[in-house]
């Protein structure tokens, strides 16, 4: 077998994963024993398909013999005593066999896959123990992928999805067909844990994006997976038009030197135009719903920035419109904050610091806030007061790249004492680099 | 005669390659695609987005709007090329050297009725 095939069928078997292993979590009610079915039909796919070639429903195939040498499994330990090892009659599944497994889960796979993620995203569990979770049985990446996109020991990582498995076997999984109410629960729920994961890949630093870049990625591809499973769904359909609007960028996110680009400096002709093409398709379709939410209301936000040919063509008065929609379903500090930026566009520095001067204490331990204050007062030309909150800013940084962008407004500030900002550097938070 | 040739291939196989896997795939696809344009034969090519970003006008009066393709199958269809053939068997020979390229899935190779260029998008 050449490498190009084991690449295909490892492909195949990434792909077929949520079906199957969801399928095989509902026969064994025990995510080790699905898991370990799973695995063990991905061994024979690997020694059979290469010579009967693949067959034409993998996930059906990995279901049936991932159930069967299971079942055989069981069987044996019972009898005590070893069984022939007979691959050839679990391998031999034709179409036939395939069909019959296929009419079996049909109409179960849009849960199977919705309960196999909704497990990992247990209110019980904290968000790193969700994402991983995620990454190691949905997605199927090795514990060693996942320990090195968040940049800690294969140990460590081992350690974490053990735990997390652990409470999500304590807590139990829920397997009667969820009812419309628990469903959209269900929706919300995984919803937030894919955007986690993008979050995840998306505030990496400039020296470990490319590292990270495969949870943005993979983000992607469970959230076009839940869309596909939920097409009439408007706050899916935003949460995949926001992450594919935001990662459309990342070409442009990052200087040579690992510094952050914000959004007006950025290079726009980086941007990925054939995810922003998909990204606002999502958002003109969402929109014909007429049910507005948290995640299309950010898409569209980002919709704007990608549909500025230019920094100057922004609309900010729309901005500043969409992120008063999200202050109402949403409210939160950080979004007023970001409101902040786009009304410091629209109706000047002044009014900007006069929406922010309330969230002082909310904010007090946050970045962003002290790094958009000292813009608008350097815009207002109130140097001393911008030096004191850039300081602030430099204390609180999460990343290197953050502090080094602090440092050079600090020494624009140094540079010339200008009362009027030109670009200052307002931003717009984690959302919009 | 022109030939459609509809691509169609599990999109959540598709969608779950590699970067790399993905380029090589559409630098072999282009090799097939110089040659026929070389010889003239190549008309409209596209790759369309995933069936996620589709919504489907059902013709009733007044017309629906769903969201999604128009079908759900096992296969989505995801590009299509026209291309000029003397014949069927000369259609199934582009068919199998883009299959070739692009393995998995399947072409359906379908005559073109009416065929107007229309003006250059880009």
């Amino acid at each position: 077998m050449s490498d190009t095939d084991t690449a295909w069928i490892e492909t195949a078997l990434t792909s077929a994963r949520p079906q199957a292993v969801g399928a095989l979590l509902r026969y064994f009610r025990d995510l080790d024993t699905a898991e370990e079915a799973f695995q063990n039909a991905c061994l024979r796919a690997l020694k059979t398909w290469p010579q009967n070639g693949p067959p034409r429903d993998p996930a059906a195939w990995l279901i049936m013999v991932g159930r069967n040498v299971a079942i055989d499994e069981v069987r044996r330990t019972r009898k005590q005593q070893p069984l022939p090892e007979d691959d050839q009659a679990i391998s031999d599944l034709d179409d036939a066999e395939g069909a019959l497994a296929e009419r079996l889960d049909g109409s179960h796979y849009r849960d199977d896959i919705l309960r196999l993620m909704f497990i990992c995203c247990h209110p019980q569990l904290p968000a790193t123990q969700q994402i991983a979770l995620a990454l190691r049985i949905v997605s199927g990446l090795t514990v060693k992928q996942i320990a090195r996109a968040f940049l800690v020991s294969d140990a460590a990582m081992e350690q974490r999805i053990t735990r997390a498995k652990a409470k999500v076997a304590e807590a139990g999984t829920p397997f009667e067909a969820p009812g419309a109410i628990e469903r959209s629960e269900r929706l919300a729920g995984v919803a937030a844990m894919i955007y986690l994961i993008f979050n995840e890949g998306y505030s990496a630093s400039g020296d470990t994006a490319e590292i990270r870049k495969p949870l943005c990625e993979e983000a992607i591809r469970l959230a076009r997976l839940l869309l596909r499973l939920f097409q009439g769904e408007p706050e899916i359909m935003g949460l995949t038009a926001l992450i594919l609007l935001q990662h459309a960028r990342s070409a442009a996110r990052f200087a040579s030197d690992g510094s952050l680009i914000l959004l007006e400096d950025q290079n726009r002709s980086l941007w990925n135009g054939t995810m922003i093409a998909e990204g606002l398709a999502l958002i003109d379709k969402a929109m014909r719903h007429r049910r507005s939410g948290p995640y299309q209301i950010q898409a569209a936000i980002a919709a704007l920035h990608a549909r500025a040919a230019t920094p100057d063509e922004t609309d900010w008065t729309q901005i500043d419109l969409l992120y008063g929609a999200l202050e109402v379903v949403q409210p939160s500090p950080v979004v007023t904050l970001n409101r902040a930026v786009a009304v410091s566009k629209v109706r000047g520095p002044q009014a900007a610091l006069e929406l922010i001067e309330p969230l002082a204490p909310k904010l007090a331990n946050y970045f962003h806030f002290y790094g958009v204050r000292g813009a608008f007062l350097m815009q207002l030309g109130r140097n001393d007061e911008a030096r004191i909150a850039f300081d602030r800013a430099i204390a609180l940084a999460n990343t290197s790249a953050e502090a080094a962008h602090i440092r050079m407004h600090i020494d624009r500030l140094i540079r010339d004492s200008q009362p009027h900002g030109t670009n200052g550097g307002t931003r717009q938070g984690a959302k919009a680099k | 005669m022109l030939y459609a040739i509809l691509c169609y291939h599990d999109e959540d196989f598709v969608g779950s390659w590699s970067k790399d896997q993905d380029e090589a795939v559409m630098k072999k696809l282009a090799v097939v695609q110089e040659n026929l344009a070389k010889q003239g034969r190549l008309g409209p090519v596209a790759r369309l987005l995933p069936t996620t970003a589709a919504a489907t006008l059902r013709k009733e009066d007044p017309p629906l709007v769903l969201d999604g393709p128009y079908a759900e199958t096992k296969e989505q269809l995801l590009g299509f090329y026209i291309v000029d053939c003397k014949n069927l068997d000369e259609a199934l020979d582009v068919a199998r050297d883009l299959g070739a390229a692009n393995p998995g899935g399947a072409y359906e190779v379908r005559p073109v009725g009416v065929f107007r260029p229309g003006g250059n998008l880009t």
